[in-house]
């Protein structure tokens, strides 16, 4: 039983993670596409929005990796021996990302650094999802090849190739439309907000058209994506129930709605997650062999997973409320030295 | 350069990095506190300050803490995924609880950096003694999971196969205690005297005197204490060691002869080869009276233990010799400063007082990253002792060597930039913290 409760957390933390860590690095990704003129501007809101809640969002990484090397140490050692090259280019990212996004808020003194902050923000905000985005293609992609003779199968061609990159580029465009969306409703001026309508329309193209590139590499590649989306009534009511919400979050939009539109942006991904993971659940990574790597059957022992899941279940006592009050007391920006200096 | 050794130093390179920036993001919210405690009672705006300064260190700290544990969760399956294949279930009770304790700190840590004016103020306290609390937690957990490498238990053998495994028993393993207390007031003792140090530093160059003061006596007691009494929990270390990994505190004493009044060799180099250590200080029945409370109870040396099971015997034995040596030079620092708060207050602005805080500025942290070393190194050729050898955990993948290359040039950047941006926090407290000017005044 306790199984399922690991479960849950994983699926929620990866959830999580897509949407409140993903417009976190959104944030980098929209600064990436914004004129010189509008940068500072842009960067004053995104800093105001996500300061005091940027360290928890990648919380949720941490979260998963625990459940995966506690529960189902088969499951993360075989990813990161065959993905090593893609992890370590992704914890790069996030080194870089997380001590230039704390060093340019807390340096005391203002000057030309800011701007090579800024630069190893911007660069590892869009490197960072992009591995990530190319790790999860690649699990599911039946390019681990855990048979492999000579370095290239092994190590290469697990995550090099068009299928995962495609996701990687779709979980980038997914990131930016996720700030965009959220960055609307921090915004106190009407030329701000237009800008970010701009740039959520903007990133919302660019996810289709992604997302487009991602079917074409999946029948490219011979993986079955067609049929583990639109082979189950629940793949097909996922993507139904996106697509209608996506026109209804655009209407809201157009009638100035500021923040019931990002319920409305985390829904559809929830909706994408559960299209993606539904149809192969419980297989996480999928082998070259056909073989594959099972939530169920590739379970750690019992005693851990029932230790791993009391741990979560009181975990999430103490950590959700705090969440949510964190980032109830900072929904209102106008009291408060904000920044501090 | 060899794989084997390429993974063997990357994983020290990042645990040696990781293990400051831990150390003073889980005791530096406690100074804090007690500055914020000041100035919430006092209402001297002066604590503010200090509490203010400090936390923008923290912050940074913090960040770099993080993303440092982040690699490091991942770099145990890049790394040793044969080990964390067995071990992961086995010994992930407490990384199970730390993400909570780790998690409750990100959220605490965002509250208290901007919740300045914006809650009740000693709700605003709260949050910032919650920080120090949760990552004093992360920091027994993830001890406590080291600990059981070197004292594994919860689990049986059989035929190769991990079975009867009990995660809790394995979390409260032997060792735990006696590590997890070693290093939570080695931290203190580290963070403190650092912190001291710098102030120390700005008091005797005469800038802003009064606010460097608050701040040098408020992390030098803390460093203080807990330099005093460090040696309490070496000894209970030491028994630990002797009782369950007799080849580890062979190598630390270079005690290579077993039999009765086995002696504490102070300094020395240790010849493998001829199984003796040359130019050392012994004191006869030391040793056996440490390990076993009798002076004649022969302590077990290196000639009853395998070539095969020892561990390096130089390395350790030096990187021990140099933790004892620190930490007895920070606690005798430590009664001179009680001697100065207790009778001789005018000491706390003389020169030798003030330069011997500053020369002690690093030797709490290189104290600590000479004990991990010899824990870490200490274990060796195991990486659980006496179950599963370090070899036979390593990844399959060759080149690592250049990952080592590539985390070295990115933690050595990083060193010099935390650096540079404290450098950058200390010249600007005229400007940002301590703008009474009342440093003129004393």
């Amino acid at each position: 039983m306790m199984i399922y409760v690991v479960m849950g957390f994983l699926w929620m933390a990866l959830l999580l993670y897509l949407v409140m860590g993903g417009a976190d690095f959104g944030a980098g990704i929209i600064e990436m596409f914004t004129s010189d003129a509008n940068k500072s501007r842009t960067r004053k809101t995104m800093y105001n929005a996500i300061g005091p809640i940027w360290e928890a969002n990648h919380m949720w990484l941490i979260i998963a990796i625990v459940i995966l090397f506690v529960g189902f140490p088969v499951i993360y050692t075989t990813m990161s021996t065959y993905l090593h090259i893609p992890l370590t280019i992704m914890l790069m990212g996030i080194i870089a990302r997380g001590t230039a996004l704390t060093f340019r808020s807390y340096d005391a003194v203002t000057d030309n650094m800011q701007l090579v902050y800024n630069k190893i923000f911007v660069y590892s905000s869009f490197i960072t999802p992009l591995f990530l985005g190319i790790i999860a293609g690649s699990a599911v992609s039946g390019r681990i090849d855990t048979e492999a003779a000579d370095f290239l199968s092994a190590y290469i061609y697990s995550w090099f190739n068009l299928f995962s990159i495609a996701i990687g580029f779709f979980t980038v465009a997914l990131c930016g439309f996720l700030a965009a969306i959220y960055l609307i409703g921090e915004t106190t001026e009407e030329s701000e907000t237009k800008r970010f309508i701009r740039k959520a329309r903007f990133m919302n193209i660019a996810a289709v058209v992604a997302g487009g590139l991602v079917f074409i590499a999946s029948v490219e590649e011979n993986i079955p994506l067609v049929q583990w989306v639109f082979g189950n009534i629940i793949g097909v009511l996922a993507v139904s129930f996106a697509s209608i919400s996506l026109i209804v979050m655009w209407y809201l939009i157009s009638k100035g709605k500021r923040y019931i539109i990002r319920v409305l942006a985390g829904f559809q991904m929830t909706m994408i997650l559960l299209t993606t993971t539904y149809k192969h659940y419980p297989n996480i990574v999928i082998l070259k062999n056909g073989g594959y790597l099972s939530l169920i059957e590739n379970r750690g022992a019992d005693k851990a997973i029932e230790g791993l899941g009391i741990a979560l279940l009181v975990g999430s006592l103490f950590i959700l409320p705090a969440l949510g009050y964190l980032v109830y007391s900072f929904q209102r920006k106008d009291k408060g030295d904000v920044v501090g200096h | 350069m060899d794989n084997f050794m390429a993974a063997r130093s990357q994983m020290a390179l990042s645990l040696g990095f990781h293990i400051i920036f831990s150390c003073i993001g889980m005791v530096m919210p406690f100074f804090m506190a007690v500055s914020h405690f000041m100035y919430l009672k006092t209402n001297n705006i002066n604590y503010q300050h200090v509490t203010k300064a400090w936390s923008k260190g923290v912050a940074i700290f913090f960040a770099t803490g993080a993303v440092s544990g982040t690699v490091l969760s991942f770099e145990l399956g890049l790394l040793w995924p044969t080990f964390m294949k067995h071990a992961g279930p086995i010994f992930g009770m407490p990384f199970s609880l730390e993400g909570t304790a780790f998690f409750i700190e990100a959220i605490a840590l965002g509250f208290f950096l901007y919740g300045w004016g914006r809650f009740n103020k000693w709700f605003h306290w709260f949050t910032g003694v919650i920080v120090g609390v949760s990552g004093l937690a992360s920091g027994i957990l993830v001890v406590a999971a080291n600990a059981w490498m070197n004292s594994p238990t919860g689990f049986k053998l059989v035929d190769g196969k991990y079975t009867d495994i009990d995660p809790i028993k394995a979390m409260f393993n032997p060792a735990w205690f006696s590590q997890a207390l070693h290093m939570c007031v080695a931290a203190f003792a580290a963070t403190g005297f650092a912190v001291a140090g710098v102030h120390a530093l700005m008091i005797l160059r005469k800038r802003n005197v009064g606010f460097h003061m608050r701040s040098f006596r408020i992390a030098a007691i803390f460093g203080v204490v807990a330099a005093i009494l460090q040696p309490l929990s070496g000894d209970i270390s030491a028994k630990m060691v002797a009782k369950r990994q007799p080849a580890k505190l062979a190598a630390m004493e270079a005690h290579f002869k077993t039999e009765p009044y086995s002696p504490l060799i102070i300094g020395g180099i240790p010849d493998v080869k001829n199984q003796k250590v040359d130019y050392a200080i012994e004191i006869p029945g030391m040793l056996s009276f440490m390990a076993h409370d009798d002076f004649k109870t022969p302590v077990k040396g290196l000639d009853q233990i395998p070539l095969a099971d020892q561990p390096p015997v130089a390395v350790t034995h030096y990187a021990f010799q140099f933790m004892v040596g620190l930490g007895m030079a920070m606690m005798a620092l430590g009664v001179i400063y009680l001697i100065a708060l207790a009778k001789k207050k005018s000491w706390f602005t003389k020169q030798w007082f003030l330069t011997l805080f500053i020369a002690a500025t690093p030797l709490g942290f290189i104290a600590v990253e000479a004990g991990w070393t010899v824990t870490e190194v200490g274990r060796q050729p195991w990486i659980i002792q006496g179950v599963m050898r370090t070899k036979d955990a390593v990844t399959p993948m060759p080149g690592i060597g250049y990952s080592f290359y590539l985390f070295t040039a990115v933690y050595f950047t990083l060193s010099i930039a935390v650096i540079f941006l404290l450098y950058r926090q200390i010249k600007m407290v005229p400007v940002l913290y301590d703008t009474t000017a009342e440093s003129s005044a004393h």
